[in-house]
């Protein structure tokens, strides 16, 4: 990798510098140990990811949720027992600790239960985008005070699954409208949902015009083209470009199958495991979402969303008068041609 | 200190969407309840049924420290020739380039030059900062003042970038000074005045490690002397210098007893001196050799070892959280932001800006309408001289013109006086010679004639 390349990627920090010499090193110095001394800030730290699940009732969201982190986040709704449909769309945010091999992760999941479910679905998108900004608006407010805190909490959105529902066509119309805005605001990764009810062509044909789709209306999800820092990392995502979106199946039950114990749905004509690559691609998801893209997640989220949001904030401030104690929920940020990915516009710098 | 090679990781992620693992065990139900506001509530204690695998956190994230590298900034204060470019060469086992400074700088400057160091995958962006002439003058009064305004210098560029609106922060090469090795010269007695003053006036904004320079001057029991007494010397003048951290467990023994070391006694040394079969780092006296990596001759090893090996990432989080922090505080309470209000209301930074910025603009604007308003008394002012003079110049031309008139006149009047006589001698002379004619067969008149023929020639 070469150190004095500058590329224009946020996830990456090259740092320019004016003038720098290399020179010949003779010997051990130590300074691969600062790694381990990172390793050891982070565990003593702990880590946090914000997730958000969209998408219809019924389409297995908390379901998905539980298995992804095996545990009961939610109870998972059984019809019938339901409660009855909110009218509004609300969100509903829990919060988890939990801990592997000495490592913490505090865990926040929102659900959006009542999306998509009116018979009117103008506009639905308002309080997600609205609960996106507030995240933003909060860390926003904690970075520019004058004694801020040693550690800010975070807890913007990192991650936004989107569930489409398995109908075999293409895009809905208001799947495009939910995506277009999502996309500039936040990481969304589009997940099929209930790809059991869907033959694995039927999935391929799907899948394809699904990504037709997002070409053609220039939504780009997660793992964004233009982050790619440099040749690894574009051959890692074009692989799971490919991919996107994933077919998922969601189960929280165990079953036997060939002596194993395995969790999946237990149908009449077979048992659908869900950590099969032949079944499903739930593994593919998991894998994105926690094993290898956390960081990166929540990196483009601090580097990139975070910043077009605040740009747009601080210059929206100056022309909107404001009183004592205010946090106004910033409307849904204007037209395409507003926000810019890059945050590269030529706009005055002061501040 | 072994520790596998981060790019296992880097592997790992790659081959994770070839390979998948299975799950495993059975799924526990616990109960868990949902709330509105996550806020409000501490989270709960999560157990899980199964591998989840976001323990490969930390790999991720120091894979991603290792693509953007690291950054060091190292501040060197010492007088001229105490050793601080040598000391730092063997720190990082190479050779800066450099060559020894002149006594003679008038005034103390910075001198700071950045080196890409690269060990195994790991980059290191070191950046080291040299007082030249610190020490030298021979009034030293003004002599601190550089190395704080370099410091200050450095959080203000980051203050500046982190207040931008169109900011990279990511992108942004850190130039805040992490640490300050203070050189002391091995006198064996106690701190200089100037040190002290330095010291005090630094160690607020920087996280100062005081080291003995040329500790080879200095024997055995005279060093564990000196050492007491600049300690004292310095808890007594309240100067507040790096502690290494005892709070983690896994360090907290080792930092423990190397504070007890504070101030490290160094020797440094390029130069390779064959002792027993080995080549190491020394320097030979006709009377020994002194070890740089004897842990007997000198505290070098120790000083690598905390600055580097254990602690970097802990000066570099310090600079960061504490001095940073309060230097930016510092800075916008002058600008006159505060968090809280007049009416104990709390302000929000927007806030404060627009109001101030209202003022700066109602200022300017006043102050626009001021040098209008100047510039157009002076105007008038001008205009009303210009005006005085021109009427005074109209003035003038009349009075010539009527003097010129007058002028005119009486040249009138004696022309016309003189053409009536010139007239009235034309008449004469007319006159006369009708009469001489008359008188000429009369030679009485002769004289007469005579006299007019001459009065005639003569006009």
């Amino acid at each position: 990798m070469d150190p004095l390349r500058q590329s224009p990627s946020p996830s990456s920090s090259r740092a320019s510098s004016p003038r720098t010499f290399s020179c010949e090193r003779l010997g051990y110095v130590g300074i691969e140990a600062v790694l381990d001394q990172l390793k050891i800030k982070a565990m003593k730290m702990g880590f946090e990811f914000n997730i958000m699940v969209v998408g219809q009732s019924g389409l297995g969201k908390s379901t998905m949720v539980n298995t992804l982190f095996k545990s009961k986040i939610w109870k998972s709704t059984m019809p019938g027992l339901r409660v009855p449909m909110p009218q509004t769309l609300q969100l509903h945010s829990v919060t988890h600790v939990i801990e592997e091999n000495g490592v913490k992760l505090k865990l926040t999941v929102t659900d959006t239960p009542g999306f998509g479910d009116q018979i009117n679905n103008d506009k639905c998108w308002d309080p997600i985008l609205g609960y996106i900004n507030e995240q933003y608006e909060r860390y926003l407010q904690e970075e520019i005070l004058i004694t801020r805190q040693r550690h800010i909490p975070d807890t913007r959105v990192h991650c936004c699954v989107y569930f489409v529902p398995p109908t075999g066509h293409c895009l809905r119309p208001l799947d495009l409208e939910f995506l277009q805005r999502l996309c500039r605001a936040v990481n969304v990764v589009p997940v099929i949902a209930r790809a059991d009810s869907l033959t694995i062509e039927e999935r391929e044909a799907f899948r394809h015009r699904i990504q037709d789709d997002l070409k053609t209306h220039s939504i780009e999800v997660y793992p964004q083209k233009s982050f790619d820092e440099d040749i690894n990392d574009k051959i890692l995502n074009s692989k799971i470009r490919e991919r996107i979106p994933f077919a998922v199946v969601g189960a929280d039950r165990e079953h036997m199958v060939n002596g194993r114990c395995v969790l999946g749905r237990k149908t009449k004509w077979g048992i659908i495991e869900v950590e099969n690559m032949a079944h499903c691609e739930f593994p593919l998801l998991r894998d994105l979402l926690i094993r290898s893209h956390l960081q990166d997640l929540k990196d483009i989220t601090h580097n990139v969303h975070y910043e077009n949001y605040r740009i747009i904030r601080l210059k929206e401030s100056h022309a909107l008068p404001r009183g004592p104690g205010w946090v106004n929920l910033a409307p849904t940020p204007p037209g395409p041609g507003k926000v810019c990915r890059w945050a590269e516009d030529d706009s005055d710098e002061d501040f | 200190m072994q520790h596998p090679l981060p790019s296992d990781a880097g592997r790992h992620r790659g081959s994770l969407f070839q390979s998948h693992i299975t799950a495993k065990t059975a799924h526990t139900s616990s109960q868990v309840s949902d709330h509105e506001q996550k806020q409000k509530d501490s989270p709960r204690s999560l157990t899980m049924s199964g591998h989840v695998g976001f323990e490969s956190l930390p790999d991720q994230l120091v894979n991603r420290s290792i693509q953007q590298g690291f950054c060091f900034n190292i501040l060197c204060v010492g007088e001229t020739g105490i050793g601080k470019s040598t000391l730092i060469d063997t720190l990082f086992n190479t050779n800066f380039e450099g060559h020894e400074s002149s006594h003679f700088y008038p005034h103390v400057r910075l001198k700071a030059q950045t080196y890409e160091l690269q060990e195994s995958n790991v980059r290191l962006k070191l950046t080291i900062v040299n007082t030249v002439g610190f020490g030298d003058q021979i009034n030293k009064e003004e002599s601190y003042q550089p190395i704080v305004d370099y410091i200050d210098a450095q959080f203000e560029a980051y203050l500046q970038e982190e207040l931008k609106i169109k900011r990279s922060l990511f992108n942004y090469h850190d130039s805040r000074v992490h640490v300050c090795l203070y050189f002391i010269s091995p006198t064996g007695h106690s701190l200089k005045t100037l040190d002290l003053l330095t010291m005090k006036s630094l160690d607020s904004k920087v996280n100062i490690i005081p080291v003995i320079a040329k500790a080879d001057a200095i024997s055995k029991t005279e060093l564990q002397k000196f050492k007491i007494k600049l300690m004292s010397e310095l808890v007594s003048n309240g100067v507040q210098i790096y502690h290494f951290p005892t709070d983690d467990e896994t360090i907290a023994k080792i930092n423990a007893s190397m504070n007890g070391h504070l101030p490290f006694a160094v020797v440094g040394s390029m130069d390779e001196v064959k002792v027993g079969n080995k080549m190491v780092k020394a320097r030979q006296y006709p009377w020994g050799i002194v070890q740089v990596e004897n842990e007997n001759h000198c505290d070098f090893v120790k000083l690598r070892e905390m600055l580097i090996c254990t602690n970097m990432e802990d000066l570099r989080d310090q600079t960061h959280t504490r001095h940073y922090e309060l230097y930016r505080r510092h800075k916008l309470e002058e600008m006159g932001f505060m968090d809280v209000g007049p009416e104990n209301q709390p302000l929000s930074l927007q806030e404060t800006y627009e109001a101030k910025r209202h003022e700066f603009y109602g200022e300017r604007q006043r102050k626009e309408e001021e040098m209008k308003q100047l510039f157009v008394q002076r105007v008038k002012e001008k205009e009303a001289i210009l005006k005085e003079a021109e009427r005074e110049l109209q003035a003038k031309f009349e009075h010539l013109k009527r003097v010129h008139q007058e002028e005119k006149l009486r040249l009138e009047e004696k022309r016309r006086l003189l053409e009536e006589e010139i007239m009235a001698f034309s008449k004469k002379k007319a006159t006369s010679e009708i009469y001489q004619n008359q008188t000429f067969m009369t030679p009485g008149s002769n004289l007469r004639k005579d006299k007019d023929r001459k009065n005639s020639n003569f006009m």
